[in-house]
């Protein structure tokens, strides 16, 4: 039997609230959480719903969750203040791999940053790290990592004029040698990277997002081809990407109904 | 270890039950691959209806609660999938549900001209306000579903039952007058209620729902033996089987075949041939078969 150390909600009180920018808070709770970058929690607000959240910091004596406006329950989130009694299951999921002396480079898109923020704190120096967002206020965390940046945005208006991928494309063809490329943001993002990586027979992990209930694997909300999100994600290697063919293209909605994938984030944003 | 189910033959006994996984084509391929003979796919309704909202299902070590609210795309949005189905390697039993007979015969007789390998009726979920459950616990209104569903299906009919009636026994040979092929059980048990004492309030968003896993398994099993004995259709035992020696219990009690669930949190996606391999060992080692032990436990009573 495996050792089942996620039951139930643990209780607790948001400890501090950061308001990273108009878009987006960052809540810290003092709880020490066995976690491993790319893993996520059940996060429940009492008399309100449950939805995944990856950890963004971490330490032995505290973590947290960073929060993005946009529906129902993350405008709720966000108002929550110290002292404020939430409920967590997990950690759940895979994880990255992580490789601490290879050259790698993180690609961040949006609040795609967030599980990736720890991850970028186990790397290298000389990890090369591209951060993009739809402008100025979308780029989370501008001033946290030793590790230097290069930024970019949809409008200009931070960094480079562009996407993600026209900066990573840059450093491969400037002769940059990467073992391991990490991605999260925007599916279309994830997807842009992995077929930039391919080209280039770069190993390549993302980290996906899909509607999700128990967490643990059993109730297939999130299950996208024959891969559990939830369980055997929701990071995923080139290998698994390669056979995932519903990658960038097809999610289940709440009811279970497979759609496009733009008419599900347009659901999910509500 | 082949056995034959209705006609059918199936590579082992195992079943993954309705409700687990059996969103898509590709996992319920996974599952089969991964060492089950017979996959269920979820619950499907008349209706598009999203669920409860979360927390909808909880871990409590010795089982589960779940509220999940039976999500279904509707029995008209599903083309895709039965699309995809329609060439599968493996055995599949559609699970329906409905609100009235009516609905219950419409999505029936739909789902049936899918051709599945087999109709389960679902007259046992304790998630819904107004769906399932309240069928299975009578027996009169469980012969009606049933004998409407069973007069426009092409293929068998499984009736899945609660443990909530008050005389199992007498609800599956309602099913049997009214011409079901078999006899699934349990549905989940309860339900019950998990109150979180910080908050003050019930944890699932459904307040309640319905227990799985091995906490119930003594129910399920006791059930089954019920079942066994009021009527002569093959039986499909589940409730909190994990290893393969719960699955020669609830055979013992009467089972043909045996439904996993829960046991996919406590021991992973290859549980199926995790228990099937547990099950032949356990023959083996005990030299008999699935035949000679189907009910043993009703013939040490006088």
């Amino acid at each position: 039997m495996e050792n089942i150390t996620d039951q139930r909600h643990i209780m607790l009180r948001v400890e501090e609230k950061r308001r990273e920018s108009p878009a987006f808070a960052t809540l810290f709770f003092d709880y020490c959480l066995a976690f491993k970058p790319g893993q996520f929690i059940m996060v429940w607000i009492p008399g309100m719903d449950e939805k995944p959240y990856t950890i963004s910091y971490h330490s032995k004596t505290r973590f947290a969750i960073t929060i993005e406006a946009k529906g129902l329950f993350s405008r709720k989130a966000v108002s929550l203040d110290k002292g404020a009694l939430v409920g967590i299951r997990g950690p759940f999921g895979n994880g990255f791999d992580i490789y601490p002396d290879s050259s790698a480079a993180v690609i961040a898109g949006g609040c795609g940053m967030a599980p990736l923020a720890t991850l970028v704190e186990k790397l290298g120096k000389n990890t090369v790290f591209i951060h993009g967002a739809r402008s100025k206020d979308y780029i989370l965390y501008p001033d946290r990592f030793d590790i230097q940046r290069q930024f970019c945005t949809d409008d200009g208006s931070f960094g480079y004029k562009g996407f993600v991928t026209d900066l990573l494309k840059q450093q491969i063809e400037s002769g940059r040698q990467f073992d391991h490329v990490y991605a999260c943001g925007p599916e279309i993002m994830m997807a842009a990277v992995f077929d930039l990586c391919e080209e280039h027979h770069i190993p390549c992990q993302v980290s996906l997002e899909r509607y999700m209930r128990c967490g643990f694997g059993v109730c297939g909300a999130c299950v996208c081809g024959s891969q559990i999100v939830c369980k055997d994600g929701p990071v995923f290697n080139s290998t698994a990407l390669r056979d995932m063919v519903d990658f960038n293209k097809k999610a289940l909605l709440k009811s279970g109904k497979e759609v496009d994938l733009s008419l599900y984030f347009s659901w999910r944003c509500q | 270890m082949t056995i034959e189910f209705l006609g059918k033959p199936l590579k082992n006994p195992i079943v993954l039950a309705s409700g687990i996984l059996g969103n898509s084509r590709d996992i319920l391929e996974r599952v089969y691959m991964n060492g089950c003979a017979l996959v269920t796919m979820k619950s499907i309704g008349p209706e598009p209806r999203d669920g409860h909202k979360n927390p909808t299902v909880i871990d409590l070590g010795h089982g589960m609660i779940n509220a999940v609210g039976l999500p279904s795309p509707g029995y008209l949005n599903m083309e895709n999938e039965w699309l995809a189905l329609e060439n599968r390697s493996f055995p599949l039993i559609a699970s329906i549900y409905g609100g009235s007979v009516h609905e219950y015969q419409m999505v029936a007789e739909y789902v049936s001209s899918k051709q599945p390998d087999f109709i389960e009726i679902n007259i046992s979920c304790p998630n819904s306000e107004k769906h399932g459950m309240i069928f299975g616990v009578n027996p009169v209104s469980t012969h009606e579903v049933v004998s409407a569903v069973k007069k426009v299906v092409q293929v068998p009919l499984i009736a899945k039952l609660t443990p909530q009636a008050p005389d199992i026994g007498e609800i599956a040979r309602a099913c049997e007058d009214a011409g079901a092929d078999a006899i699934c059980a349990i549905n989940t048990a309860g339900p019950g209620m998990v109150i979180d004492i910080e908050s003050r309030q019930p944890v699932l968003a459904f307040k309640k729902g319905g227990l799985s896993g091995p906490m119930i398994k003594p129910i399920a099993v006791r059930c089954v033996f019920d079942i066994f004995q009021a009527v002569k259709l093959p039986i499909i035992g589940l409730g909190g089987i994990t290893t393969g020696k719960d699955a020669i219990e609830i055979i013992m009690a009467g089972a043909r075949l045996v439904g996993i669930g829960s046991a996919v949190r406590y021991r992973g996606l290859d549980v199926f041939q995790k228990v099937a391999d547990e099950i032949h060992q356990w023959l083996v080692e005990h030299n008999t078969c699935l035949d000679d032990i189907r009910g043993a436990a009703h013939r040490s009573i006088g």
